[in-house]
């Protein structure tokens, strides 16, 4: 698939898939750990930081040259931080019941790798529409992403899909998928199969990337905009396998 | 006393802020590798959050509370962790250099860690007042130092094993989580 770089198709199909922010990226793994008990919860909370996602984007972008380079971090985290709190007022209003349900995760999208990462990374370097249609890209990979763990926890660990119950009276559900350790295994099964199929030289660091450097600060600053950069250059350059290796001791 | 210990254990073992609650998770899987960077790294965040936890406290009963301002707790806690760590680590940094130069690497690291925010957003949102909101957050900090601690111990064991390609690093790493968490469920029964 051959798509004009920037224009909103390429950014969502870049968001989707490209570079889809749990299953490629791995990153809010916090989130995506903790929300993913059940299928409803996890979209709330994918479309919860979808819509904080896109209008950060959105201002970020807006504002990119006029914001001081030295401050931008805490100008970006009172931006993002102020979209939260609007998200979580109308959760509150409207949704009480997911708001409950969702508890601490939802002020805690701030610090949501996802989104300060993004604005590091795209929306602070491009124009307001690309990144609005950047941020609605990774922010439906992140919802469909999160709303796959939600269904398999959910279906393993309470025999129900969205709230139905899908299997008969002989199903005992496998209550620990529902429960702390299922998150941790299920991740780690999806981990083990993006191991495998994603690109050889995103394995190498399995480890670090993920990690932003532990950091999730400087996520697009160090090894996410290394990662970034490394799938990039895979693309370009996927015949010529020695480039990389060269990197790789470099 | 009882409601100390009883914070105490629930923080630490119980609600263990990695195991059971996913915060922290990237520091968590990122910097376990040896026993020794775990051991920094765990040091600096117990200092961070019993400070941050104290201080969102104090800002939050003295200021937001009285004035009724307590929807803006997510954008002041945000910056007063960002502005503390800054601050903690200039003042290492100038008094006492010793300390500084074994936790000065891991404090930037926790400056939007979500276990210290979520620490101290659940401290407001569980109602607990000064002391105990610093009780409680020094607890979940040593919580997550104990987590990694082990966590970087299992590591450094497994490290030289013959583990199946696929499951190399990363994966490894969550199922030992995993296997992890299923232990701290068991001290659930202590509650």
């Amino acid at each position: 698939m051959k798509l004009k770089k920037g224009s909103p198709l390429e950014r969502i199909y870049n968001g989707v898939w490209r570079e889809n922010p749990t299953f490629v990226l791995m990153l809010g793994m916090c989130a995506t750990l903790a929300v993913t008990t059940s299928a409803v919860n996890a979209i709330a909370m994918g479309l919860s930081t979808a819509a904080v996602l896109i209008f950060s984007n959105l201002i970020i972008s807006a504002l990119r040259k006029l914001i001081p380079d030295g401050v931008r971090m805490p100008a970006y985290i009172v931006i993002v931080a102020t979209l939260v709190t609007v998200v979580e007022f109308l959760m509150h209003a409207f949704l009480t019941d997911l708001y409950d349900a969702l508890g601490i995760y939802l002020p805690l999208i701030v610090v949501n790798c996802i989104i300060l990462g993004r604005a590091e990374a795209y929306a602070s370097k491009n124009p307001v529409l690309s990144s609005v249609f950047d941020g609605l890209g990774m922010g439906l990979g992140f919802t469909a992403s999160l709303t796959i763990i939600g269904l398999v926890r959910e279906f393993i660990g309470s025999g129900t899909l969205f709230g139905f119950t899908v299997l008969g009276d002989w199903f005992t559900p496998v209550s620990i998928f529902v429960m702390a350790p299922g998150a941790f295994f299920v991740l780690a099964i999806i981990a083990a199969v993006r191991n495998v199929i994603v690109r050889p030289h995103v394995r190498e660091n399995a480890i670090n990337e993920i990690s932003c450097g532990g950091n999730c600060r400087y996520c697009s600053g160090t090894l996410c905009a290394e990662n970034h950069r490394r799938l990039r250059e895979d693309e370009t350059s996927a015949s010529a396998p020695k480039a990389t290796e060269k990197e790789a001791k470099s | 006393m009882k409601i100390i210990l009883l914070t105490i254990v629930t923080t630490v073992l119980i609600d263990n802020v990695v195991l059971s609650q996913f915060l922290g998770l990237c520091p968590f899987l990122g910097v376990s590798g040896k026993i020794k960077t775990a051991l920094g790294m765990s040091g600096a965040v117990v200092f961070v959050m019993a400070l941050s936890s104290f201080v969102s406290a104090v800002i939050y009963e003295l200021l937001l509370k009285p004035f009724d301002l307590g929807y803006l707790r997510t954008i002041v806690f945000i910056l007063i962790i960002a502005a503390l760590v800054q601050f903690v680590e200039m003042v290492l940094k100038k008094f006492i250099p010793a300390l500084h130069q074994s936790l000065g690497v891991y404090l930037p690291l926790i400056t939007t860690n979500c276990a210290v925010l979520g620490a101290a957003l659940k401290n407001v949102q569980d109602g607990l007042n000064i002391g105990m909101s610093t009780l409680a957050g020094t607890g979940t900090a040593i919580g997550f130092g104990v987590a990694i601690i082990i966590m970087a111990g299992i590591r450094e064991k497994i490290e030289g094993n013959d583990v199946p390609r696929a499951f190399r690093g990363l994966p490894l790493a969550l199922m030992t989580a995993g296997l992890m968490a299923i232990a701290f469920m068991g001290f659930s029964s202590l509650r």
